[in-house]
């Protein structure tokens, strides 16, 4: 009832490189593994996946070796399967549902779409032809998942489709947020160059609301409808003394000096300073990224978090890789301040024990602070990887777009549509931080209501 | 790709660009800021606009060569690209979304020091299009530092210059000079812009404290994305945690807390900046500075 080991570096080794630490099945394997699922008729895995993967199917398909259906059939719901395949916290989605995990370990789902998404870019398998043009030109703002989600769907339905991103790099958070270890550039790469086989035109170092509106999109440009998929980029911190000094990060700062700048690797120009030892605050999947990426950087690193190892809200295999790399974790441990040396740069992070209360809001046990059992950790650097919210740009520099109390873009839930007139949303900038297969989600519904809207606006 | 249409040394290691980029062009406002970056392993610099050709679509750049990037930067010639070329970041100045008639009631000083009179250029341009008059100061160290000066004679009602060591016109620094035109010569102001170094825009912040002269100054932090994204450009402004990126880059110079920007700046760039990389970092230590830090970024 165990599922089939996947290969793995080392984690001694992993932790001094950036290659991805998992290798994926071998053929050989993955049938092993495809062979363990029942094929029942009740499909609970389905029901537990954000976009409907017809996951029985294409498991099936991958057992029979018929790996060009596995995709297609993949293809009918999801477009970034290699993407999902290794970031999809896959233990509370369908693996969670999967009947096999009642008794024993269930299928590795997760798994097997990335070795679909694998096969499929391995092989340069082509899953869609351009389609006929249609003349309407609709503007979709960001790259990430939202964004290439949105394009591609509205693509294959003949639009003529321009991306807009701020950043001089396509692909969103999976490119400046996500390390390599975790999710390769090259994976995101080449679904990127796919779009660009549809016709989708990509343009970069464009910031919306600041290089051009979406008032000058729709009124000078001639886009008809415009998504925004510009997520949540705007790091929190945690408002205690001592966050100015130097060798405080946001997580967003540490994570884009390494990952979109490079700064890792030594020919790159951009600079990252993280000392000898690091502390990380905040146990979601950005926390783990941000301390496996410090201690590949050669820092002892602690991973600080308020809570108990049950309530940690990143992907059980990340908590997992980052033990394994000898990463500290301090539960139940929340700073109260930072403290400098005379220099104004970071020595230490005063800490707190916690003990977990009643359940609050979020149907999490309550921490709340035990008296007097302060303490200090010494460390150089501090990420306060504690979450983010929407950027405001866009929703203050376009007339009728509203927002909630957390900036967040109000939408229609049913079909994504925002308060202005031909104007959609999905993802992070209406949700704030989530996962990369709600935004999918959200993207696919906005498309098929941008569909509509043009087709019916046409009559 | 970005192209540079043409270069212009302006004295010791200043250097002038005009870069095509339409899209930045059309949208820019005085005050605001670009990300160039030079080539795709380069850093993210920002720099203020010191002026723009919405016609032409082009956008032009001054900058000073202090670290490794900004002098391979000045190593490219007119006809070369930039890799990237992002912008108009930031907010615009105030006066530019103010009633003009208010505006013109305002009697402006400007103060820019160094590089710094790159981005004051394009406010005393915009100021004289719009028929509002404004008397700027130059500060410089030597005669040899002073740039922009015809170009400044043109748009300023009244241009004053200095420099520390005597060398061209009044001798002394800027505060010296504001202070002679205020309480010798009988000027009186009551709206300064001032854009230096972030040493100089301190004193002189506190001199237009003290003369009771509301202020507004531009700030040079250090940046990685300039768009929101990472926090690296916080600075706090009258008790308050601000993104200079998005906030910014023009606060009001009397809250700004300069001490605390003063020692962001040597986050990767001073001795001890430096020495502190050597001993943790070894190999990942780069000479060059980091994102802004090489006094690249002019306002």
């Amino acid at each position: 009832m165990k599922r089939t080991p996947i290969g793995e570096q080392a984690p001694d080794e992993r932790n001094k490189n950036f290659n991805e630490v998992c290798l994926g099945y071998t053929e050989e394997q993955m049938i092993e593994e495809a062979s363990r699922c029942l094929q029942c008729k009740t499909r609970p895995c389905v029901d537990g996946c954000p976009v409907a993967i017809k996951i029985p199917e294409f498991i099936l398909h991958l057992r029979n070796k018929e790996y060009d259906l596995a995709s297609r059939k993949i293809a009918e719901d999801s477009a970034l399967p290699a993407v999902c395949g290794r970031v999809c916290p896959q233990e509370t989605q369908c693996e969670e549902l999967c009947v096999l995990g009642k008794k024993g370990e269930a299928v590795a789902i997760g798994k097997l779409e990335r070795f679909v998404g694998d096969w499929t870019r391995d092989n340069k398998y082509k899953l869609a032809d351009p389609a006929k043009p249609n003349q309407h030109k609709v503007a979709v703002i960001g790259s990430g998942p939202a964004g290439l989600t949105c394009a591609g769907d509205l693509a294959k339905l003949g639009y003529d489709i321009t991306v807009f991103e701020a950043l001089h790099k396509t692909g969103g958070v999976l490119v400046y947020g996500i390390p390599e270890f975790r999710l390769p550039n090259t994976v995101v790469e080449y679904e990127i160059e796919n779009l660009k086989t549809l016709g989708v035109k990509f343009e970069t170092n464009v910031i919306i609301g600041r290089t051009v509106t979406i008032d000058q999109l729709m009124n000078e440009e001639g886009f008809e409808a415009v998504f925004i998929g510009s997520g949540a980029g705007l790091p929190m911190f945690m408002n205690i003394p001592g966050e100015d000094l130097n060798g405080v990060y946001s997580a967003n700062e540490f994570l884009t000096r390494s990952n979109l700048m490079g700064a890792y690797d030594d020919s790159f120009d951009t600079p990252i300073r993280v000392g000898k030892r690091v502390a990380v605050v905040g146990g979601g999947n950005v926390a783990m990224d941000a301390a496996r990426t410090a201690k590949r950087l050669g820092a002892m690193t602690y991973i600080v978090y308020r809570r108990s190892e049950k309530e940690l809200p990143a992907r059980v295999e990340e908590v997992h890789h980052a033990q394994e790399e000898g990463i500290e974790f301090h539960m139940l441990t929340n700073p109260t301040e930072i403290l400098g040396d005379d220099k104004g740069w970071v020595r230490a992070i005063r800490c707190i024990r916690m003990e977990l209360g009643e359940p609050d809001d979020s149907g999490r046990r309550r921490p709340v602070p035990v008296k007097g059992s302060e303490y200090e950790i010494g460390v150089d650097t501090v990420v306060i990887a504690i979450g983010t919210s929407p950027n405001p740009l866009i929703s203050q520099t376009t007339p009728g777009i509203e927002i909630n109390k957390w900036k967040a873009l109000i939408i229609d839930e049913t079909t994504g549509k925002t308060t202005r007139e031909g104007v959609y949303a999905g993802g992070d900038a209406v949700s704030g931080s989530a996962t990369v297969i709600l935004a999918m989600g959200a993207a696919r519904t906005a498309a098929k209501a941008i569909d509509e809207y043009i087709r019916n606006k046409k009559k | 790709m970005y192209k540079i249409l043409k270069k212009k040394t302006l004295g010791t290691q200043v250097v002038l660009m005009d870069v095509e980029a339409p899209r930045v062009a059309k949208a820019s406002l005085p005050g605001q800021f670009v990300i160039v970056i030079t080539d795709e392993k380069g850093e993210r610099i920002p720099l203020t606009i010191c002026d723009y050709d919405k016609k032409r679509g082009s956008v032009t750049i001054v900058f000073q060569t202090v670290g490794d990037t900004t002098r391979r930067m000045a190593g490219y010639r007119e006809g070369d690209s930039f890799f990237a070329f992002t912008g108009p970041l930031g907010h615009p100045s105030d006066f530019v979304k103010e009633p003009l008639d208010e505006v013109k009631k305002k009697k402006f000083i400007f103060i820019g020091g160094g590089v710094g009179v790159a981005p004051v250029y394009p406010q005393v341009k915009w100021l004289k299009e719009n028929g509002v008059d404004a008397d700027v100061i130059i500060g410089a160290r030597n005669k040899d530092l002073v740039i922009l000066e015809d170009e400044m004679r043109a748009a300023a009602k009244n241009l004053y210059v200095c420099t520390d060591d005597g060398s061209y016109g009044f001798h002394g620094l800027v505060t010296d000079l504001l202070r002679d035109l205020v309480e010798k010569q009988g000027k009186s102001y009551d709206h300064a812009v001032i854009i230096g170094p972030m040493i100089m825009m301190k004193f002189a912040a506190k001199l237009t404290k003290e003369l009771n002269i509301p202020t507004v100054v531009s700030l040079n932090t250090i940046m990685v994305d300039g768009t929101g994204m990472c926090g690296a450009c916080r600075v706090n402004v009258g008790g308050e945690v601000k993104f200079t990126c998005v906030d910014g880059p023009e606060f009001d110079g009397h809250l700004v807390d300069f001490d605390g920007a003063m020692r962001r700046m040597t986050l990767f760039k001073t001795e001890e900046g430096k020495k502190a990389l050597r001993i943790t970092e070894g190999a990942t230590h780069r000479p060059a500075g980091g994102c802004g830090v090489q006094g690249a970024k002019i306002g």
